[in-house]
This record gives C-alpha cells, structure tokens and sequence, in this order.
C-alpha cells in the first residue's frame, strides 16, 4: 500500500548502520493499542486496580498496565481506586462492592538489594467476600512490563476460568520510507524489539510453536527467500531459496515441519519442508495458484488459498496429501486463512465489492460474518486463548494494526506515526 | 529384597531422567542447512532494547524478553538491482488479472529472446509485479505467473531455460505510488533485468 512520505521523517538513506539505528532507538515506540469499544459487548466484569505500592519509584506504572491489559480482552471494566492500597490492607471487601466492584487488585512493587524487584500482589472476591490469589514474582527491572503482564493474565485466568494473552507478543513489519523492519513487541504494542532491519521487503512472519523461532520472507536477495531466524540469539538462516518465489511459511504444530508456497517448479504451489531443512515434498498439484498454508491445530490438516475454481478462495487438505476440499463459498475472493486455536473457527479476508474485510466462519465455512467496516484489512491472527484477531488495515490514511473480540465488538488500534503497519502475526504463550 | 527395590527406585530414576531427556523441546537443528550468523547488533546508543550479547550470561538478571537485532545494510549489488528497471524496453506491462503478453509487447520480448539466443552465456531475471489491490501472499504468486508467462515466451522464441529465472514482487515493490487505474496500470508489470 504505497504512501507519502511524511515530512517530519528523518532521511534514512546514507546514514551509517549503527547511527541509523540509534535513530530508530530514540523514535518513539508505537504507543499502545488504544481501546475503540465500537459497540456494548456481553457484562464486562468490573474490578478495580489500584496503584501498586512504589511502582512510581519503580519506574513502570503496573497497575495501569494491568487495567489496560484486563479491558483490552473486552471482558473487563478496570477503574482505579481512590485509595492507597497493597496486598496487606485489611480491605472491607462490602464497600467495594458497593462502590461497584466485583473484585479488587492491589499490591507492590519493591525493590531487593541485588537490583532485582519483588512484585506481590493479592486479588480479592468482592461478591464472594474473599481472598482469591496471593502472589509474589521476583525479576530484573527489564521483565517488569512482563510482570505487569503476567499478573494480568492470572487475574484474568482466575475470574473467568480462561487463560489470558497479555504476556504473549506480536510480531509485525514497520515500514518508513525505504526500511523494513520486523518487530517483536508486547501484546500491549509497548516494548518493541526489532528482530531484523532490512532496505528490502519483509512479509509473513510466523511464530514457531514455541515462540523462540520466526520465519518470514525477506526480499533482501531480490526475491522471496523464507529465512528462520532464532530471536534470542539472532542466529538465522535460509529455509527454502528455491527457483522463483519462496513464501507463505507456516509452522506444523508439532514444529518440526513447515508447510510453504513454492514456484519451483512453475506455479505457485504447497510444499512441506523439515523445519531443519532439506527437500521439500510437495503437497497441491494443481494446474492453478496455491498458497497461504496454515495447521489445523491438531496438525492434520492445511487450509490454503488456491484459485483453481476461477478466483481465491480456501480449501483445506489432509497433510499427507489428496483431494481438496473447499471451503470457502460466499464472494468471489478469500484469502489469508487463519485457524483458531480450538480449531472451530476460521478467519479470513474476503473481498466484498471494492473492499477487502475481516471475515469469521465455522471451520466448514458456514455462518459467514463481516467483523469490521474497514476497506482493507489484511493478514488476520489469532491471539492463542482464541479469543481476539489481529490484523492490519487502512485507517487515516496509514496502515495501521488492529485487534477485535470475536463479535467486533470491542476493538484497539495501534499505530506508530509516520510508519506503515503490516503483517502482523500473534505469538503462541509460554514466555 | 533390598536389591530389588532398589532397582526399582534406579529404574523409576531412570525413566524420569529419560522423561527430562525427551522432552518436547525442539530441536534446533544446526546440522543440514548452512547456518548465517549475523553478530547482534552492539548496543546503540540512547539505549533502548539492545541485545545483550550471548556471551555474557549472568542468569539470574537476563530478561526473558530479549530479542537480537539483525541488520541487513545494503550491499553494493542489491542497491545496483533495487530500484527502476534498466532504461530501454525491458519492462513489460499486462492488463488487470492477465498474464497475456499483449502484441504491443511481442517485439521487446523477441529482441531480448534473441539475444539470449545468440549469447548463451547471457542471463536475465524476469520480475513480476502487481498493484496494490488484494492479499500479498496471492499477489507475489500472480506476479510470479506474470514472470512465468515472459519466460515461456521467451523461451519459445529461442532462449534457454537455464538463462532465465523468474521471480516476483507483488505489490511490494510499487513502480508508481496512487490508487487509481493509471497508477495500477504501471504497476501490473514484468521487468526484464541482466543478472
């Protein structure tokens, strides 16, 4: 999606490496993804937060990072309190009930003599009239976002009985003027990383199923190569740089395979290749495009894109190979398949009119259902609990990056000024 | 009796030993495909989210979160390739969802076909390109049939395969910004460049 450059961009073009970078460094990160409720979704729980004790000593506001955190899943009311507060107050649990809390959080944040921080916590029932959970997690001042995260998703597992996705990352490519780069950040949108920095194209990153490992296409040999890249340790190297274009990875479930879009030999068509490396196996043969694989979560299956049928539209094969099946049927263009964890649950992009939008579906393809207004949504992902989409879109005339519930009711928008967002790929749980 | 049971307890510590050791983790397998190590970035300066290099591994205080940055400065080569097509008729243009090498374009393919012909030692890239319209995935696969198309062609006017390698874009590499039918015209493209 070509833009203008805006005039405040600094120019990039003879800078060195390392001055360039540190200009990057000191830009601004994207601000967080910023709530738009877009319509009353179902009973949001009220709870109530209050600033942990000495976070501002600390230097990371916890508890605000908590409230956004619990609102942004769509299930929470998170109002501050007006009162100091932390995990020892003797709290009378009525008058916070009647001031309209279902539950109320607070604690502290102190820190030890090695430099580290001890980050406790307790969570009370204000319905129920008792204690739910007490905690302490001890980290580097580095991990104290993560913290804050961490204690998001517990509160959030322990009143809903469903695990959250605050201390889980999102992968994306920013693009200003003629720099890509591939960032990791929070699912908050704070705490980017960059994991590659390239002057060429970067499209289709993808987690690997542990979340050490990202594969993606960089253009930087002028053509689509798919590169796996260790994001610790920066180690990386070339997957699949077959003849032509080599795209569309997706990693089996399992890990130990992907499955890729490959011209190699004329069409685009699906391989299987071991995450290892080696030849690939190929998996569509027809006289057509396939592309975009993506696992079933119990990794017998590969929904894909192919317009054998005239335009796009999703199919699905066992991964030993045999007949398609399709599965997408309404509109004369899907694409961007995405699975949802539980495996019930398609999401996709289908072109309706001039307009490119978010759809979700029964796995089989029924019960279509349009879940944005927006003209040009692309590259959905499901956050690992199932529960939100990310995806990219036009907004203000800039590409930006969006998350939704699963009804579009509640919506947040990140963006980064004078940066195009795209690609946008939600990593799995387990940091 | 006293042997027996400790065998058990040996064999009981064994098996979860043997658990530890098959885990579920992943292999990193470093064996088959070459491996490119870039060394991750020093720290820049104003700080931010440097990568802390591997080797200073003080456990306890190593954030979980840490990411290494690699930097792809541009060599020499990608900044002659990047950019415009060579000037001279090597750019082919196609029309909306087509892959038809129109008769406007039939003498520039022939040309190029014949020199490839004639010098076989002559090689060129073929890029394919799309506008900006639909998904990035299906569009580098249809600028990949567009590069295809220019090689079948020239391929049966004379050149041989092994001269020619076909590849794509998408949209990602726009000759024209702007969203309308001019803009999206110069766009659907297959560029011609000597390797």
């Amino acid at each position: 999606m070509p833009r203008q450059l805006p005039e405040t961009l600094p120019s990039l073009s003879r800078r060195s490496v390392v001055a360039g970078l540190a200009t990057l460094a000191t830009w601004p990160a994207a601000a967080q993804f910023r709530i738009e409720v877009s319509g009353v979704g179902a009973r949001q729980l009220p709870v109530t937060v209050a600033s942990f004790r000495d976070q501002d000593k600390a230097g990371v506001a916890v508890s605000d990072i908590v409230r956004a955190d619990l609102e942004r899943s769509g299930l929470f009311r998170a109002s501050p309190a007006d009162t100091a507060l932390d995990e020892r107050s003797i709290v009378t649990l009525a008058d916070w009930r009647a001031r309209g809390a279902d539950a109320l959080l607070a604690g502290s944040v102190t820190r030890l003599i090695d430099g580290r921080f001890d980050v406790r916590y307790k969570l009370w029932d204000a319905v129920r009239n008792e204690d739910l959970l007490g905690q302490s997690k001890v980290v580097p001042a580095a991990d104290l976002r993560l913290a804050a995260h961490r204690i998001a998703d517990e509160v959030h597992q322990q009143l809903t009985g469903e695990p959250g996705v605050n201390a889980t990352r999102i992968a994306y490519v920013l693009r200003t003027g003629r720099r890509f780069t591939l960032h990791i950040t929070d699912a908050d949108g704070e705490g980017g990383q960059v994991a590659v920095a390239s002057p060429e194209p970067i499209i289709s990153p993808a987690w690997s199923p542990n979340g050490r490992r990202l594969a993606y296409v960089s253009f930087e040999t002028q053509k689509a190569v798919v590169w796996v890249q260790d994001l610790g340790s920066g180690e990386r190297r070339m997957l699949a740089n077959f003849r032509g274009s080599n795209s569309a990875p997706a990693w089996s479930p399992d890990g130990t395979q992907l499955a890729l879009a490959l011209s190699r030999e004329g069409l685009t068509q699906l391989f299987t290749l071991p995450a290892a490396g080696g030849t690939p196996q190929r998996l569509t043969s027809s006289n057509s495009i396939d592309t975009e694989p993506v696992f079933s979560p119990d990794g017998r299956r590969i929904y894909f894109v192919s317009d054998r049928g005239g335009g796009p539209q999703i199919y699905r094969v066992a991964v030993g190979g045999g007949a398609a099946e399709r599965v997408s049927f309404a509109g004369s263009y899907n694409i961007s398949p995405a699975v949802s964890p539980d495996g019930k649950l398609l999401a996709y992009i289908s072109r309706q009119g001039n307009a490119f939008r978010l759809m979700t579906a029964d796995i089989d393809g029924s019960g279509a259902v349009a879940l944005t207004d927006t003209a040009d949504d692309e590259s959905p992902s499901f956050a690992p609990n199932g529960r939100l989409l990310v995806y990219a879109t036009r907004a203000q005339g800039q590409d930006v990056l969006m998350t939704t519930t699963l009804d579009g009711k509640i919506k947040t928008r990140l963006l980064s000024s004078g940066a195009d967002m795209r690609e946008p790929a939600w990593g799995p749980y387990g940091r | 009796m006293q042997s027996r049971k400790l065998a058990a307890l040996a064999a009981v510590v064994l098996a979860a030993g043997l658990a530890g050791c098959g885990s579920t983790k992943l292999t990193d397998s470093k064996a088959q495909a070459p491996v490119e190590t870039r060394s991750p970035l020093a720290t820049a300066p104003g700080g931010g989210s440097a990568a802390t290099p591997p080797s200073a591994n003080t456990a306890p205080t190593l954030p979980q979160s840490q990411v290494a940055t690699v930097d792809l400065a541009r060599t020499g080569a990608a900044a002659a390739n990047a950019g415009a097509a060579a000037p001279g008729a090597r750019v082919v243009y196609f029309d909306y969802d087509s892959y038809v090498i129109k008769d406007e374009f039939k003498a520039l393919v022939d040309g190029h076909a014949k020199a490839l012909a004639s010098n076989r030692a002559k090689r060129l890239v073929i890029e394919g390109h799309t506008d900006e319209r639909g998904g990035r995935e299906y569009n580098l696969a249809l600028g990949q049939k567009r590069a295809e198309a220019v090689l079948k062609s020239l391929e049966l006017l004379g050149a041989s395969a092994n001269q020619l390698e076909p590849v794509s874009f998408g949209e990602e590499r726009a000759a024209v910004t702007g969203q309308d039918e001019v803009s999206w015209a110069r766009n659907r493209r297959a560029e011609l460049k000597d390797r």
